[in-house]
């Protein structure tokens, strides 16, 4: 894409502050338009579900908080691994900006979760595979958090926190798969929250607009929270 | 290297002998923690022989987590690790070393008194070959994992509870993994497939938890 | 349009406290980061 000198110009905090600043203005509004249309879409075009009726419209938060929880996991710990392997500052701050914001999803995909779950299947809480690998997760989250704020020098919390997010995602797919026999095992028949893949077509795009905004929203948080940083730190 | 690796085991253990109150105290833990379920939910005979497996494996883990904290936190203080850190023997070797001792004085105990927790809850004396068996396979994953968890955490404050934190969500895996395998013998299934799987989970910890311990030591002690 | 009227918008068919539940909480965690956000930049600038 760009040469190398290119590359590591935004790699300092400084050159990068404004970029960001930039890139996270239009990010807001785009991710405004898309939840608009995405929640436009979802109670407005998309027709009432055969079995659930109303309340499976809560899927156009629950689907795209959970899918977003699980990607922005990914971006921390592959940003806190690049700050790791090149020591590059700006690298580790992102990651830490990331952090909080994917706790966010990860609870709102809880919070809406449990909410479908009472219409639906009668409780609350009913130790679904994919529920329960979300509790681990914000888990996860939360010890990555916990582990930099309890850690004062800044570069030791980077690395720090990067080992522990690297350890963390190579443990997301083992900790996925075993909590899904799990839950065969003790349930009989695995039933999930999410729909049967038969899904019309106008709730597949309300769920992709609300993924869309989510992602938008997820960017421009993490970079005005790299901002603080950068300016708390520099 | 090996050399090496047995000097430091010797050491550890050793070192271990001279307090046996630290690994007796962690031991009458696992036995105090399963001894409070049945007073908690009830003498119902079907009931624990039902959670059994699930008490005793989780047992295991907090009994064995507790001891980590001290893992390296000794060794930190009196310099030893710095020495460790700057010595000619692979820092990878080392830590493997220290993680064995830890598990032959927390984990392997477990192992041999896990049966009798299981007579507590009249686990079915059929069952108690898999459950020595799941725990011997999962206790050693335990220790290096939690070895990760004390590396990072090494001299911090609200130490103990933060390693718990950080360890806690990547034992759930060797925790279903551990007692799923007594539930499906339980259940007349074989619980090859789970054991197996746990000793896949010690491989690959074997292979790569030196590594990441290595890599947190470093960073803990810059 | 799905909804004959207001009132059946917010009733959604009997299950208006879960839907809206999760609508209005998922809103107000996103609010308070932004507001979260916004007086942490508050603070760096001073």
């Amino acid at each position: 894409m760009s040469t190398a000198i290119k590359w590591f110009w935004f790699a300092s905090p400084q050159t990068f502050f404004p970029l960001a600043g930039t890139i996270a203005r239009a990010c807001w509004i785009g991710a405004a338009l898309l939840a608009v249309a995405g929640l436009y879409v979802g109670f407005f075009v998309a027709p009432t579900d055969a079995q659930q009726g109303e309340a499976y419209r809560i899927i156009f938060i629950h689907v795209p908080a959970a899918w977003m929880s699980m990607f922005l996991y990914v971006v921390m710990a592959c940003w806190a691994a690049i700050g790791l392997a090149f020591n590059t500052r700006l690298s580790s701050m992102m990651a830490s900006a990331i952090a909080p914001t994917g706790a966010l999803f990860t609870f709102v995909a809880l919070w809406t979760g449990a909410l479908w779950g009472r219409p639906t299947w009668g409780a609350y809480w009913v130790w679904d595979a994919r529920l329960t690998s979300e509790l681990i997760l914000l888990f996860l989250y939360l010890g990555f958090m916990a582990l930099q704020a309890a850690i004062d020098d800044p570069r030791r919390a980077d690395r720090a926190g990067a080992v522990l997010a690297i350890v963390g995602v190579v443990n997301v797919p083992i900790i996925y798969y075993s909590v899904q026999w799990w839950n065969t095992l003790h349930q009989g028949a695995s039933v999930s929250l999410t729909r049967a893949p038969s899904m019309a077509s106008t709730m597949l795009t309300g769920m992709l607009l609300m993924a869309l905004a989510f992602w938008l929203y997820g960017i421009a948080a993490s970079l005005v929270r790299v901002r603080c940083i950068i300016r708390e730190r520099e | 290297m090996i050399a090496a690796a047995r000097c430091i085991v010797r050491r550890d253990l050793l070192l271990a002998l001279r307090r046996p109150s630290d690994v007796g105290t962690a031991l009458l833990f696992f036995v105090i923690v399963a001894s409070l379920f049945p007073l908690g939910i009830g003498a119902e005979p079907n009931l624990l022989r039902a959670v059994a497996p699930g008490v005793i494996w989780v047992a295991a883990l907090l009994s064995s987590m507790l001891s980590l904290s001290r893992l390296f936190a000794a060794d930190h203080a009196d310099g030893t690790l710095e020495q460790m850190l700057l010595g000619a023997a692979p820092l990878g070797v080392i830590v493997a070393a220290k993680v064995l001792a830890h598990w032959l004085v927390a984990g392997l105990p477990l192992v041999a008194i896990a049966p009798l927790i299981a007579l507590q809850y009249d686990l079915a004396p059929a069952l108690y070959g898999t459950l020595a068996l799941s725990l011997l396979l999962g206790t050693p994953v335990l220790s290096l994992i939690g070895a990760i968890g004390a590396a990072l955490t090494l001299g911090l404050r609200g130490g103990g509870v933060l390693l718990a934190l950080l360890v806690l969500p990547l034992y759930v895996p060797v925790l279903i993994m551990g007692a799923g395998s007594v539930d499906m013998a339980a259940a007349g299934l074989s619980p090859q497939g789970q054991l197996q799987l746990l000793a896949a989970l010690l491989v690959v910890a074997a292979a790569f938890a030196p590594w990441a311990i290595a890599a947190a030591l470093r960073i803990s002690t810059e | 349009m799905n909804w004959g009227g207001w009132s059946e918008f917010w009733a959604m068919g009997g299950y208006g406290f879960y839907v809206w539940g999760s609508y209005a909480v998922t809103a107000v965690c996103l609010a308070t980061e932004v507001f979260l956000l916004r007086r942490r930049t508050r603070e760096a600038k001073a």
